[in-house]
């Protein structure tokens, strides 16, 4: 296996584990409160839906020009990369609150309660918590595996890669039957974050005619890079929070830039 | 009809997210290093020039809504 196939596989694998446990923590609340056949049914509805898609766009994606699939899927993965990036880098900073799976269980049964009576049969609640939660979460990663794997024809390679990390996660979540609160999601999704903004920018400047000194061995100092810059900006967020005036500093850490469409 | 406008709005929110800067920003650094590199001057330096300068910018941008907030 070649250095990108594995920057592939750990890229997929990791935003494919974090994604889970946040659609696992849904899942668990409809299943637990309402009814745990009709949340499952949610759950294999948006997984065929997932594996259409990728199934669907796959070949299209690989049929394109190199150079022209290679820009698309670079700026793609940029975009995405840098919301990732900098999600995690402000909740590094304090300055945006952490997924608290434990807290968000919570308020999604506490939501399930109160949708009503349970009926006896199907439960078109449960169905569709469970089935939006598994198709919103699952998207990002269907778009990761999509343009990895295109990119690299390796879209069976990355499509094996989420699928293991589902496999972990439902085992971890069967065996723990609890939210998976002691993920450490926040570092997960800066390491996704700098994947995939590196593999973005190689990508992208390959696409657009620039060559890399060292061709794909630039990887090597691409990474590193990006990670050591990520860092810096953390570390002088930080300080600069903590240097700052106490009216300016927000007593409850809250989304910054708005609602995100993306979950990163 | 909402749904034939709605679905391109979802596209653009799902791909572009809370931050359309920062993509703009994305496309006009590949075109500028398709530029460079058509020039036939050596452009992969532009990439990363870029990219640390959008997230900075990003950040920037994301500080300045808690400030006003906080």
């Amino acid at each position: 296996m070649s250095g990108a196939e594995i920057g592939l596989a750990l890229s997929v694998f990791l935003a494919c584990t974090v994604e889970a446990v946040e659609a696992l923590t849904i899942v668990l609340a409809v299943g637990t409160t309402r009814s745990w056949s009709s949340a499952l049914s949610g759950v294999g509805a948006a997984t065929l839906a997932l594996a259409a898609i990728v199934a669907a766009l796959g070949p299209a994606l690989t049929s394109l020009p190199i150079d022209v699939l290679r820009v698309i899927v670079g700026g793609l993965l940029l975009i995405f990369g840098l919301q990732w990036l900098r999600k995690a880098i402000l909740r590094a900073a304090g300055l945006k609150a952490k997924h608290d799976e434990q807290q968000i269980y919570e308020d999604e049964a506490t939501a399930a309660r109160a949708a009503g009576t349970k009926p006896s049969g199907f439960d078109g609640y449960a169905f569709t918590i469970a089935f939006k939660g598994v198709l919103l979460e699952g998207l990002e990663v269907a778009f990761i595996v999509l343009t990895f794997g295109a990119n690299q024809h390796r879209v069976a390679l990355a499509a094996a890669a989420a699928g293991f990390a589902v496999l972990v996660v439902v085992g971890a979540g069967v065996a723990a039957r609890t939210p998976l609160a002691k993920v450490p999601e926040n570092t997960m999704k800066f390491v996704v974050g700098v994947m995939l903004s590196s593999f973005g920018m190689f990508w992208g400047a390959e696409g657009a005619g620039a060559s890399w000194p060292g061709g794909d061995a630039a990887l090597l100092a691409i990474i590193p890079g990006v990670l050591i810059v990520a860092v810096a900006m953390a570390r002088i967020l930080t300080r600069t929070v903590h240097a700052a005036p106490l009216e300016q500093v927000p007593t409850t850490p809250a989304d910054p830039a708005g609602q995100a469409p993306v979950s990163a | 009809m909402t749904r034939v406008r709605g679905f391109p709005l979802a596209v653009w929110e799902f791909v572009v997210g809370d931050d359309w800067r920062t993509a703009i920003g994305v496309a006009l650094a590949l075109a500028l290093t398709a530029l460079v590199a058509a020039a036939g001057v050596s452009a992969w330096w532009v990439m990363p020039l870029a990219v640390f300068a959008l997230l900075a910018l990003s950040l920037r941008r994301a500080m300045r809504g808690v400030s006003r907030r906080g």
